[in-house]
């Protein structure tokens, strides 16, 4: 389900998520973004492949590490660029 | 360029600061007000902390008493001398032994944009605030639980609602102000448990009163979440979270006053999101990393580093103030990060010993006032053990490495008699989050299991990386010609 914005976010930029093409508000931070357009399981567990989403928002617990660009990130605190190619995979 | 290597091109400083919130910004700007060198780390992009951070993204924020007290701060900081590295992750904690008492004893590395940044310091200053303590339900991991911090982040941080329909559960000030921001952004509430009862909230009046503005504020916050629709369940807690890939329901039931799940109807909420939070902890990892001495406080957060009355820790030149050194609010940490920085002007000579006892004593005074207010809200955010007893067997604790009750209680059964034991027979605590989010319940559930008191089952040993970080962040750019060799030792 998508989650409703506060504000009119200034310019999107076209990423790709999972291979599908899609736009995000520019400079926010991917965790929110992608919480907007519904993303909610970001990647699964390496032990029990269980879903797993943003949780502390802060950089702390780690669990919204995604690959960006072919590199792991905290969505958390990573700012949504133009051309991203973000994967919600988990670390493997 | 071979940063990394080169050691003897690391800037020195009087003073390092880590952490930008309103304990470690309030010292680096007293120090540097009296011409104190000082570089002040934080790993978010902006000086604020968790309770004043800064809009980003676009969202111009709300403009409410934290916004305004967090855009002064700022602008002080802009304003300063102080050698700022924000978005900078500090990943290492170095002590160096000198036999010259003013050489630099402290070395800290951190990543950030640029690449590496490293620097030097005399003066270590640790500012690095709490962790959320989530006490694990079933159903803690699926997408769409979250923190009251992080909803509170996404609330005022980023402009967004972390669902469409939320129940929210924990204890303390926080659950308030959550609720009181969510109702106010006009998200759907369904329903608000709180692990305290009215009673332990009226007990605390008298402490509460005595801080007018703040007491003023929670009121209203309360009057806005009982306004609201929400259904309102004092001693509560979430029971479990359900959902297929995400959560889709929330089954709340009634706890006794320590937490422990009683008998007794339970109410069920179809949501999208679950906002719990069961306290704060303190992020001590830089002061276990430099093996100060620590002791076990309930009512603070867990584990805090031993400090004397000018905050210094049991390491020469280590100081601790803030939620990390005992979790007590923004305005004794505040207070402290100003004492420090008269401290430390005093150490380097800035000012005479005698203006700065003058000085600090008028701060302790402050504290002293401010102190029942904040021992109050502290005592209802403490970790109680009955909830903690009560985890069912097959929920996971570690989140990491989903590792279950059962699996911790079979390896203290086995023979893991500390901390340290446990992770190595079941990497409990070795995941990326490092033990910060399941610590005080995997220590907790030891303790009890044992019969052990806390300092019996201990904490984690401080090993570096202190944050997760690449190593191709951390080598950075550099050509192998670039790397010192040492010449051979002579045959």
């Amino acid at each position: 389900m998508t989650v409703p914005l506060f504000f009119v976010p200034s310019g999107t930029v076209r990423v790709t998520v999972d291979g599908q093409e899609c736009s995000l508000p520019e400079g926010m931070m991917l965790a929110p973004a992608l919480m907007s357009l519904g993303y909610r399981s970001l990647r699964e567990s390496p032990r029990a492949g269980a879903p797993r989403g943003a949780f502390c928002l802060m950089g702390a617990c780690q669990e919204c590490v995604i690959h960006v660009d072919g590199t792991l990130r905290q969505a958390c605190m990573t700012p949504v660029q133009e051309d991203m190619q973000i994967e919600l995979r988990g670390p493997r | 360029m071979s940063t990394v290597l080169d050691t003897t091109r690391v800037p020195v400083v009087d003073v390092i600061v880590m952490g930008a919130g309103p304990a470690g910004a309030e010292a680096a700007l007293t120090a540097t007000a009296q011409g104190l060198t000082v570089m002040l780390f934080d790993e978010q992009p902006q000086a604020g902390g968790q309770v004043w951070r800064a809009p980003a993204g676009g969202f111009p924020g709300k403009a409410d008493a934290d916004a305004a007290a967090g855009d002064g701060l700022r602008a002080r900081i802009e304003a300063s001398s102080i050698r700022v590295a924000f978005g900078h992750r500090v990943w290492s904690v170095v002590r160096q032994v000198a036999a010259d008492p003013a050489a630099p004893r402290f070395r800290v590395d951190a990543v950030g944009p640029g690449g590496n940044l490293s620097a030097q310091a005399r003066f270590l200053v640790v500012a690095t605030g709490a962790h959320e303590r989530v006490v694990p339900f079933p159903g803690w991991t699926l997408p769409g639980v979250m923190g009251l911090a992080a909803a509170t982040i996404l609330l005022k941080s980023h402009g967004i609602a972390p669902g469409r329909r939320v129940v929210l559960a924990g204890c303390g000030p926080l659950l308030v102000a959550v609720a009181a921001g969510l109702v106010g952004a006009g998200v759907e509430v369904c329903a608000i448990a709180d692990l305290a009862r009215p009673w332990d909230w009226l007990a605390r009046l008298p402490a509460v009163l005595g801080r007018p503005v703040l007491a003023a504020r929670g009121g209203a916050w309360t009057v806005r979440a009982l306004r609201s629709s929400a259904r309102l369940l004092p001693g509560h807690n979430v029971l479990r979270a359900e959902g297929n890939k995400t959560l889709e329901r929330v089954v709340l039931g009634p706890v006794d006053h320590d937490g422990r799940a009683q008998p007794g109807p339970t109410h069920a909420f179809d949501v999208d999101a679950l906002i719990v939070g069961h306290g704060l902890t303190t992020a001590c990892e830089v002061t276990r990393i430099l093996r100060a001495a620590h002791r076990f406080s309930r009512l603070y957060g867990g584990w805090i580093p031993e400090v004397d009355q000018d905050f210094e820790t049991t390491v020469p030149g280590l100081f601790a103030i803030g939620d990390g050194a005992g979790v007590r609010g923004q305005q004794l940490a505040s207070l402290a990060g100003k004492r420090v920085g008269l401290t430390l002007q005093a150490r380097v000579g800035a000012v005479s010993a005698g203006w700065a006892e003058v000085a600090t004593e008028a701060i302790d005074r402050q504290m002293a006032r401010a102190r029942p207010f904040s021992d109050a809200m502290s005592g209802l955010m403490a970790q109680r053990v009955g909830q903690v007893a009560s985890i069912a067997p097959e929920t996971i604790v570690c989140r990491c490495e989903d590792l279950t009750r059962a699996e911790i209680d079979a390896a203290v059964d086995q023979c893991a008699g500390s901390i340290d034991q446990l992770k190595h027979l079941t990497r409990c605590g070795m995941g990326p989050c490092q033990g910060r989010y399941c610590g005080d319940t995997v220590q907790e559930l030891m303790a009890t299991r044992l019969a052990k008191p806390r300092e019996g089952i201990g904490q984690w040993t401080g090993r570096p990386p202190l944050r997760p970080v690449s190593l191709a962040e951390v080598m950075g750019a550099f050509a192998y010609d670039d790397i010192p060799i040492p010449k051979p030792a002579p045959l």
